[in-house]
């Protein structure tokens, strides 16, 4: 077990492609790290130079307190579980697991008596003699976390290892590999798109956008004070809506709006966030009109088209809308519910000093 | 076929048996000529029925050949023809497998001005080169050997550029995964590579052999000593003689038919198991 210490980590293909732009992270000991950020924003790059698949151009990495630039994938005490489970498709399931410690010269009895451990915690003891074909999506997956438990790594790297996996089988093997990492205590970084699965993963989310690192916090404080636009758009669904100041002014303000931070030109507001029935503390009254809805069960999505505006905007509700699709709905917001940015700078205007306390 | 028509099934079968018939036929003939004397077969008209002379025939052909045709006793042809087969096989695949690998996981300078050399001489078959290429192996002193008869033949495009297009299809994962196991570049190939390569090996191994067996014109230029001649340039000797025993030219046409559907016997299991049980 090591911490992951990247320092100014730079990748740039031929071309002059820069896929990863300058990544400063410290991973700790024992942490799990998820990596989040739309399709191309590098996030899988970054940890296929951990891993040591992929180059690196420009800058520091270190997996405890060696530097491991140049290091063979094998020679850097990691594990890896990739996206399409690359499982042998030759080997049994025992192969695919005895593999790696074979290579590594451990003895014939070490070897069986690690498979065995890995095989229990996973619960696929029972599948040990077949050839991965013969398996599940579900039961591909553990093997191929089998894979990275039996070496016992420094560090486990997954490059979105449910993404194959059907909806309900993914919530179940999130859980799985959360309390497998509790249990473990191995450091972890995982790669996802999928901003529920690095919610309710993580420990700490380092949302990426285009090469670069645009927040690092633990979900929660992600979630509750996003640094930039882009982070507020890409944390929570549904997205964040994104309404111009000089528009809500037109609108019932009563002073709320008068005291934002300098430079604020848009708010954004959770779809949460918006009441539909007036709440104590001073608040926005903005009429829309409902356009849509679509149910979800406990709660309900309502697409509304804002007076004199074409902003497109949701709102989630617990139960059932209150009036039916083409009516007026008129909604409240409070002021701690309004994120502040400039949308120049795509920036988070408010109190630039505490946030930076929050990140550290 | 999902429809029950017995008119269509019927059609089908006749075509198909008729098919069969055709490219039968004249295999039961060869059999059945050689179980003739020569005089039984120069009557006029061809037997259709087995004749007595089956063992001796076969006997005398493998035994002591035809040696004033120039054809020396078919058990040392056929040696002869099975070493060289051999040899052109397994060289082929070792080689093709071999820089297969070179060319779709290395990075190495000029990688793809390697590969079209590869590729181009594709379309350069051994008739064409046949004087220098024989002009070399004498240089060599390789006149009249085996590593003569195979060696030349066993460089293969058409085997590299198929393994190279296989090992292509494998996800590039495999490696990665494979090098995190701490496996090098020759314990991959030997590891996952050439176990997941077994299916497309077998059917290699069939096409190499019958093209190494079949080899005609080259074993006819490089050999003078009838003790490397080979099966196929024995059955050509001997029909051009002036007066053809055709009884053991048949002979010797069936024992020559043999080996190669043996291999194809033996392997069609690797490749069959390997076809039914796509992996993935």
């Amino acid at each position: 077990m090591a911490s992951i210490t990247l320092e100014g980590l730079k990748k740039t293909y031929s071309g002059d492609v820069h896929a990863v732009k300058g990544v400063d992270l410290q991973i700790e000991d024992g942490e799990f790290v998820v990596l989040v950020g739309p399709s191309g924003c590098g996030k899988s790059t970054l940890l296929r130079m951990v891993a040591g698949l992929e180059t690196i151009t420009d800058g520091t990495l270190k997996i405890g307190e060696r530097v491991v630039n140049k290091l063979e994938p094998a020679e850097r005490d990691i594990a890896m579980v990739f996206q399409n489970y690359a499982l042998y498709p030759h080997m049994t399931v025992y192969n695919n697991l005895a593999y790696g410690l074979k290579n590594r010269g451990f003895k014939k009895d070490e070897i069986e008596k690690r498979v065995r451990v890995a095989a229990q915690m996973l619960e696929i003891e029972e599948f040990l003699e077949r050839k991965p074909r013969k398996l599940s999506g579900g039961q591909r997956q553990r093997v191929a976390m089998g894979r990275a438990l039996v070496r016992d790594p420094a560090a486990f790297l997954f490059d979105e290892p449910l993404s194959n996996l059907d909806a309900k089988l993914r919530v179940q093997m999130r859980v799985e590999i959360k309390q497998l990492q509790r249990r473990l205590k191995t450091t972890s970084l995982y790669v996802t798109h999928d901003q529920l699965e690095a919610m309710t993963l993580g420990d700490r989310l380092v949302v990426l956008n285009a090469g670069q690192i645009e927040q690092v916090g633990s979900p929660m404080e992600i979630y509750a004070r996003p640094a930039t636009m882009f982070v507020a758009g890409f944390i929570g669904s549904p997205a964040m809506n994104m309404l111009p100041v000089d528009y809500l002014k037109t609108q019932g303000a009563n002073g709320l709006l008068d005291n934002l931070p300098e430079g604020t030109d848009i708010v954004g507001i959770r779809p949460d966030d918006m009441h539909l029935t007036p709440p104590s503390a001073t608040h926005l009254t903005v009429d829309s009109t409902l356009a849509l809805f679509e149910a979800a069960g406990a709660e309900s999505h309502l697409y509304v088209n804002l007076a004199d505006s074409d902003q497109p905007t949701v709102i989630r509700v617990s139960g059932q809308p209150p009036v039916a699709e083409g009516e007026t709905l008129r909604f409240y917001v409070t002021r701690d519910a309004l994120h502040p940015f400039n949308s120049v700078t795509g920036k988070r205007t408010e109190n630039v000093i505490s946030e930076r306390a929050i990140e550290a | 076929m999902v429809e029950n028509r017995p008119w269509a099934n019927l059609i089908a079968h006749l075509v198909l048996i008729a098919g069969v018939a055709l490219v039968v036929f004249p295999v039961y003939v060869a059999i059945i000529a050689s179980t003739h004397s020569l005089s039984g077969l120069l009557q006029g008209t061809l037997p259709l029925l087995p004749g007595d002379q089956g063992i001796e025939n076969y006997k005398l052909m493998w035994q002591s050949g035809v040696s004033n045709a120039g054809a020396p006793p078919a058990g040392l042809m056929l040696w002869n023809s099975f070493v060289m087969a051999m040899a052109i096989t397994v060289g082929k695949l070792f080689i093709s497998l071999l820089s297969a690998f070179a060319i779709v996981y290395f990075r190495f300078r000029f990688r793809m001005f390697f590969f079209w050399l590869i590729f181009v001489t594709l379309m350069l078959p051994v008739e064409v080169r046949i004087i220098p290429t024989f002009q070399v192996v004498a240089d060599l002193n390789m006149l009249n050997s085996f590593a003569g008869l195979s060696i030349p033949l066993i460089a293969s495009a058409t085997a590299t550029f198929l393994f190279r297009q296989f090992f292509m299809t494998i996800p590039e994962e495999m490696l990665e995964a494979a090098r995190v196991d701490g496996a090098g570049p020759l314990k991959f190939f030997k590891d996952i590579l050439m176990p997941l390569s077994v299916t497309n090996i077998a059917a290699l191994f069939v096409i190499m052999f019958i093209y190494g067996w079949n080899q005609y014109l080259w074993p006819l230029i490089i050999t003078t000593d009838p003790d490397y001649y080979t099966i196929v340039m024995g059955i050509q000797r001997m029909t051009s003689e002036e007066n053809p025993q055709w009884h053991l030219v048949m002979a010797a046409l069936v024992m020559a038919a043999l080996p190669p559907v043996l291999v194809i016997l033996f392997m069609q299991r690797l490749f069959v198991k390997g076809l039914t049980e796509t992996e993935k």
